[in-house]
């Protein structure tokens, strides 16, 4: 077969329509995908909110969202799943490689009963850690505090250890810790 | 040429990696560990794979003067469509790569196989470069992230064998995947020799 001649009619008809047709096809596979997709998200949050309240039947009662606004005026949204332990409550701050997405358990009290990293952009091996530096028995475990006084790494004079060589990303995941617990102290008030 | 041939060009003598030096950026950016490094090496396949046929199939169609954006809106939909895929069935896959997905349309080896040699052979012959090449992008990152992963993280495919005081930092971040590439290349033109 011979080539096509590159006439602006070939040109256009071909291009329309190789457009038109992976739209269809992407259309097509998209329909397939779109439920388990969405069925993960919903997993690993369920997973998420039962290892922040350390319990393995916790039943959300109610979901609240809060816009709050930071000291430069930036908006801030929360996601509040309350259960009868206390509230799982997912915040998110701008980490060392884009945004940090943390959902942390308190109890009614306010005290830190887990957490765990929904997204993050941190470095591999560095501040990709903080999913397991700040847990139980770990150097920087916070559970078992209460935010009350908020949360600083002990560069600034706070309690908590940093991750090795990742400063920027711990400051990041204590300001979503203390920020989740403002919003939730701020909705029981 | 023989199809054996075509495939031992890709992992040899063009050896994505280490000799047409093509598609850098998730070469140094997803090697920080071996695991990381294969499954990236084996998604890009994946859409080189489909890409080479489908381009090779409708080479004789497409006028030459459109033919860049014919061939990058059909790279762009196999790689959202392998996105889909991820997402939906392989999520920790997915929480390891997640950006670097998408970027594989603008790597550089998928266009370049494209225009290289899917534009000008047979269906078949595009696929068998596919399978060369795939394979050794996909070795290439491997070896990258094996040796980043043993002398940064004292491990090799996530089984840990040297205590974390012994780790060198500096081959899980950006410099170590220069360092590592740099002597990898020098190794591999010394047994080429």
């Amino acid at each position: 077969m011979k080539k096509l001649e590159s006439t602006l009619l070939n040109m256009v008809l071909v291009l329309t329509g190789v457009a038109v047709l992976m739209g269809f096809v992407l259309a097509y596979m998209n329909h397939f995908t779109a439920a388990p997709i969405a069925l993960q998200k919903n997993e690993a949050l369920q997973e998420g909110i039962k290892t922040v309240m350390a319990s393995d039947k916790i039943v959300v009662t109610s979901i609240d969202t809060l816009h709050l606004h930071d000291a430069k005026g930036k908006d801030q949204v929360f996601i509040i799943y309350h259960n009868k332990k206390g509230a799982a409550i997912e915040s998110t701050t701008l980490g060392f490689g884009g945004p940090l997405k943390v959902l942390i358990g308190f109890d009614t009290e306010g005290t830190i009963l887990g957490y765990t990293i929904l997204e993050h952009q941190e470095t591999p091996g560095l501040g990709a850690k903080a999913d397991q530096w700040f847990q139980q028995g770990q150097n920087g475990c916070i559970i078992g505090l209460n935010p009350a006084d908020s949360l600083y790494v002990k560069k600034d004079g706070g309690q908590v250890d940093a991750i090795t060589a990742s400063t920027i990303t711990s400051r990041a995941f204590l300001l979503a810790v203390n920020n989740a617990y403002k919003a939730y102290n701020g909705l029981n008030n | 040429m023989s199809y054996i041939q075509i495939i031992k060009n890709g992992i040899i003598k063009d050896n994505p990696t280490f000799v047409l030096m093509l598609g850098m950026c998730p070469t140094l950016a997803t090697t920080t560990s071996a695991l990381n490094g294969l499954s990236m090496g084996l998604a890009t396949m994946t859409v080189l794979l489909c890409t080479n046929v489908v381009i090779s199939c409708i080479k004789n169609i497409t006028p030459d003067k459109v033919r860049i954006p014919v061939f990058i809106v059909i790279i762009a939909a196999f790689v959202t469509l392998l996105q889909m895929v991820i997402k939906a069935y392989l999520p920790d896959i997915d929480k390891a790569l997640g950006l670097f997905i998408p970027l594989i349309v603008v790597n550089c080896i998928i266009l370049g196989r494209a225009e290289a040699f899917a534009a000008k052979n047979t269906p078949l012959a595009s696929l068998i470069d596919g399978v060369g090449i795939g394979l050794g992008f996909t070795l290439g990152l491997t070896l990258l992230g094996i040796v980043r992963e043993i002398l940064g993280s004292g491990s090799i495919f996530g089984w840990t064998f040297i205590p974390e005081d012994y780790n060198i930092l500096l081959f899980v971040l950006a410099p170590g995947a220069f360092i590592t590439l740099g002597y990898l290349i020098a190794i591999v033109n010394k047994l080429k020799k």
